[in-house]
């Protein structure tokens, strides 16, 4: 027992350098950022007094009410979910046809993986002109241009400037959701390529044998078994959707009446353009609950749920 | 283990070296000119104060992106946290006055132009932009004009229209144009602040100069008619700009202007200098005037240079700021820049005919502040107004956007 | 003879496929690569398409005299960081994967948690600490920033490395009375190979093109990382696309170039990196 309870200390003892780093920086940070947004710093002069006036929830009940954040929300809501539903089939479908081994793998497989290696910064500006709609239908611009090159004048539409939304949808994302599943489908596809590795042949032989179609193999032995990897990639697109910022920010702004817009932007142009500090922080802690919302339980379970 | 030891003692070592490498004799110039023109007019400045000041070492401090926001935040931070440059640019105006006069944080400079002798130089609208409670607070270093509308000489000779003069007959323009299938205006408001830069202009159209300069000391309200005038025309306006204009930056939109694909574009000057690095020669392929209806107004954005308390080198930033007040560090940067001077006894010979043309409408025109570029009114204002545009460009409804106007101007004015 | 020509026909269609989607993923290299080599006037949107007037490397020359000093800062920036944030997992994850005790788990939760936040969340109180411990404005401040915000993602990687390595090896050093330390040099250290290139990698690429935490805490060029500098290059009144596409080219290059060598070690930092009980 005494020597369980020195090992103890000895491994907190290691520990410790990175265990005060990240109680400072990670949760003495949010603390300060929650205090901040239950102040009146929505102005550069309140900041400088640093007076703490609390002011309870009117920053979040302002946010509540505000149009803008509500059209956020619904953003971020239908920008996660496609992105990670089309991140994932194309990433999965990619792994499955490079799983077939055919010659030249490798180079599809990098050619893939690549925009991983990219910043935002460059694909996001990249984008916009690719999906710039141009003036219809006389001069179009980008991907437009290329339709009407090889006759699907049809497809031609406004992409990201379109103001027009289904359910709360604003259709102007799908341009968007395009270029991020662009940039992130080549993740879900290394990680199930990885997984597949692992997956033993005998298994899939002798399903095979069995007369079991290539269809029925994928979802009733490949697919469980990648379930944990596909949960994990899941998690970590759900959170890059949440700091899509980046993106965004570069290819489409806000957009026309806030299509295009995410919290992230809101947050930054509220902070560091309109000094409203107490404003930002509080859709920083919206964002941070959203998170929170999605990690905290997914954590709980893959690091607990073993422990019997 | 001794691999670790010495990888800690290196990683200290480099902490703490780091600080101790600033000395005195430095003097940081913080800006947001990186790139094009205006860089190059920067480092022309730079080394004209070096020739001045050999044993000063210039820091040319800068951060770009998002026509000087990303520098503002870091400014900000900067100045939050008692860590100022030696001196900073600023647009004169609310951004200067509000930000950082006001909350006590800039030194009073008139006594160095009086000593310099040279305060009757400059134009005394634009000092009184740079000054609070009769004290000057910075010195503007270049000044560009904002409510200017360019346009396409060739297009305008082959529709066969005249320059239109006030906002009546540049709607009818913009509807013939529209009838024969060229696009009459281009906008590019994929950032916010140009739709806003549209507006105010027309803003100076229906109030005029006088009221408009009113409606930020309070002497006009904003249930003014000439607000909800000029929202009705914005509207009219919108209709005849680029479908696409969500998509655009204020680059594309003159891109359409110089690619012969619309005729008119309303922007700030420094449109003058994308057209000259695009190969065009002001007033052969492009032609300009004031926004119709603003005829006698000036929209003034102009660079300020001030002097932070806490500046760690307050004698080298006053070298800087009588650099940047000589009529030859004036006329060195500005033609480069694409700017016009802020003082009123600059050499003419050194200036496009574009340029010279606003230098003599400086000295006569009424000067009215910016709102979209940070003069007019604080930053809580101006992004209130953003959106409120932003949102009145798709769904057009009028009484609810002046609604939204008035909400901004009581909450931040 | 039937079962070749399926053989043939899935052949083919897997290569269309993958013939598709590479157009897809190719489709705005190409617009990079193709406007990187155009000369200013040929670049605008409505010319996207368009295949250069004349060849131009004039962006391309102009984008490496500008970015040069960068480039340096960032190894100088990426090199320590990714080391220390490195060195730091890998005993945190040695600790958690096999001197488990009460509260351990809960520890790696917290730490791991640290990885997910929306960094907005703590970017306002990060500098002004900074600014409070002098290190606001300088590499060594990006450094720690790196270290620190690095630390969860290292530590998940190595505690799922070591995860596999049975504990009876601890055991049996802690029996002969071996230190916490001495086990770890001389038991986990020499087989971390892998692990570490794992994390060197992954750190290095994401150190390299973070952008958020070099803009806010470096505003003088002189310390400012590629990324930062490269999107100075855009100034505030012209971009010259060229000039800033050339530029992400080059910013680009060393991370493409440890994807090329180095990709199936990140593939293999993709599946450690997933978080295992």
């Amino acid at each position: 027992m005494k020597q369980k309870t020195r090992e103890g200390l000895i491994s907190l003892a290691l520990l410790s350098p990175s265990l005060i780093a990240i109680a400072i920086f990670v949760y003495g940070f949010i603390a300060r950022t929650v205090q901040i947004s239950f102040l009146d710093w929505n102005s550069f002069l309140n900041l400088l007094q640093n007076q703490k006036n609390y002011v309870g929830w009117s920053n979040y009940s302002d946010l509540y009410a505000d149009p803008r954040f509500q059209t956020d929300l619904w953003n971020t809501l239908y920008f996660t979910l496609f992105f990670i539903i089309g991140s994932i089939a194309i990433g999965i479908l990619l792994a499955m046809l490079l799983n077939e081994k055919p010659r030249g793998g490798i180079i599809f497989q990098n050619i893939y993986l690549f925009p991983l290696a990219i910043s935002f910064v460059v694909t996001g500006t990249v984008w916009r002109w690719i999906f710039s709609p141009g003036t219809l239908p006389d001069n179009p611009y980008g991907i437009n241009l290329l339709f009407q090159k090889i006759g699907l004048s049809s497809l031609q539409w406004g992409w990201f400037t379109n103001t027009n939304s289904f359910l709360s949808f604003n259709l102007a994302l799908i341009a968007v959701i395009i270029a991020a599943i662009w940039q992130y489908s080549g993740y879900t596809m290394a990680m199930w390529l990885a997984g597949l590795k692992g997956i033993p042949e005998q298994l899939i032989e002798a399903a095979r044998i069995d007369g079991a179609t290539k269809w029925q193999i994928f979802t009733k032995i490949i697919f469980p078994l990648q379930f944990p990897i596909t949960l994990s990639a899941i998690i970590v697109l759900a959170h890059v959707s949440l700091k899509a910022f980046a993106l965004v920010y570069n290819m489409t702004g806000s957009g026309p009446n806030n299509v295009t817009d995410i919290p992230a932007i809101y947050m930054f142009e509220a902070t560091f353009r309109a000094n409203r500090y107490s404003t930002g922080s509080s859709i920083a802690v919206v964002m941070l609950l959203m998170v929170g919302l999605l990690i905290i339980p997914y954590l709980v379970n893959v690091i607990f749920k073993k422990e019997s | 283990m001794r691999i670790f030891l010495s990888f800690t003692l290196l990683v200290l070592l480099v902490f703490v070296l780091t600080p101790l490498a600033f000395a005195d004799e430095r003097v940081e110039i913080f800006s947001w000119w990186t790139g094009g023109g205006e860089e190059e007019g920067l480092l022309a400045l730079l080394e004209f104060f070096s020739a001045n000041y050999p044993d000063l070492e210039l820091i040319n401090a800068t951060v770009a992106g998002g026509a000087g926001t990303n520098a503002k935040a870091v400014l900000k931070t900067r100045m939050v946290g008692g860590n100022p440059p030696d001196s900073f640019q600023v647009h004169g105006g609310a951004e200067l006055i509000d930000t950082y006069v006001k909350t006590g944080l800039m030194q009073p400079i008139t006594d160095f132009l009086q000593e310099w002798g040279i305060k009757d130089k400059f134009n005394q609208q634009i000092l009184e932009l740079c000054s609070y409670q009769g004290e000057l607070y910075a010195i503007p270093v270049n000044v560009h004009r904002g409510n200017v509308l360019w346009y396409n000489k060739a297009l305008l000779a082959q529709y066969d229209l005249e320059e239109p003069t006030n906002l009546y007959t540049f709607v009818t323009a913009l509807k013939q144009l529209a009838e024969q299938g060229v696009t009459p205006l281009a906008l590019g408001d994929k950032n916010k602040w140009t739709a806003t830069h549209l507006f105010e202009c027309i803003m100076v159209a229906t109030l005029g100069a006088t009221k408009y300069n009113g409606l930020w000391d309070g002497t006009t309200s904003f249930n003014d008619p000439g607000i909800r005038e000029a929202l009705v025309v914005f509207g009219e306006i919108i209709n005849y700009v680029n479908e696409d204009h969500a998509a655009l930056t204020w680059q594309d939109a003159s891109e359409r202007v110089f690619s012969g694909k619309a005729v008119f574009n309303v922007m700030g000057d420094w449109a003058e200098g994308y057209f000259k690095t695009m190969g065009w020669t002001p007033g052969q392929e492009f032609g300009w005037i004031a926004v119709p209806g603003t005829r006698g107004s000036f929209m003034v954005i102009t660079d300020c240079f001030g002097l932070p308390k806490g500046a760690p080198n307050p004698d080298g930033a006053k070298a800087w700021l009588k650099t940047i007040a000589s009529v030859e560090g004036q006329d060195i940067f500005n033609p480069i820049k694409g700017s016009i001077p802020s003082r009123l006894d600059a050499d003419q010979e050194l200036y496009d005919p574009y340029l010279t043309d606003s230098m003599h409408d400086f000295t006569t025109a009424a000067l009215t502040p910016s709102i979209a570029h940070g003069s007019a009114a604080p930053e809580g204002f101006i992004t209130a107004l953003h959106d409120a545009l932003n949102q009145f460009i798709t769904e057009r409804d009028v009484e609810q956007t002046l609604h939204r106007i008035k909400k901004a101007a009581a909450d931040f004015l | 003879m039937s079962i070749v020509k399926t053989k043939i026909n899935r052949q083919i269609i897997i290569y269309a496929l993958l013939v598709l989607f590479t157009s897809f993923f190719i489709l705005p290299m190409y617009i990079l690569v193709l406007t990187s080599f155009k000369p200013f006037q040929d670049v605008t949107v409505s010319t996207l398409w368009n295949w250069p007037t004349s060849l131009s490397t004039d962006g391309f020359s102009r984008a490496f005299k500008k970015l040069a000093p960068n480039l340096l800062n960032s190894f100088y920036l990426v090199i320590p960081a990714t080391l220390i944030s490195a060195t730091l997992g890998s005993l945190n994850g040695y600790v958690l994967a096999q001197w488990k005790f009460k509260g351990s788990k809960i520890l790696f939760a917290l730490i791991l948690f640290g990885m997910f936040i929306p960094y907005q969340s703590i970017l306002f109180p990060l500098v002004q600490f900074l600014q409070a411990i002098d290190l606001y404005g300088s590499i060594p401040g990006l450094i720690l920033v790196h270290v620190v915000y690095g630390i969860p993602i290292t530590t998940l990687i190595f505690r799922n490395y070591y995860y596999e390595v049975p504990t009876v090896l601890t055991e049996a050093a802690k029996v002969d009375g071996a230190n916490i330390l001495a086990v770890y040099r001389h038991i986990f250290f020499p087989i971390s190979l892998p692990a570490f290139v794992v994390v060197v990698i992954w750190q290095f690429t994401n150190i390299w093109n973070e952008f958020l935490f070099a803009v806010t805490v470096t505003s003088q060029p002189a310390n400012q990382p590629i990324t930062v500098a490269l999107s100075n290059l855009a100034g505030s009144q012209v971009i010259e696309w060229n000039i800033q596409m050339s530029g992400a080219i080059i910013t680009a290059l060393p991370t493409l170039l440890v994807y090329i060598f180095l990709g199936r070690y990140f593939i293999k930092g993709l599946l450690a990196g997933s978080v295992k009980g």
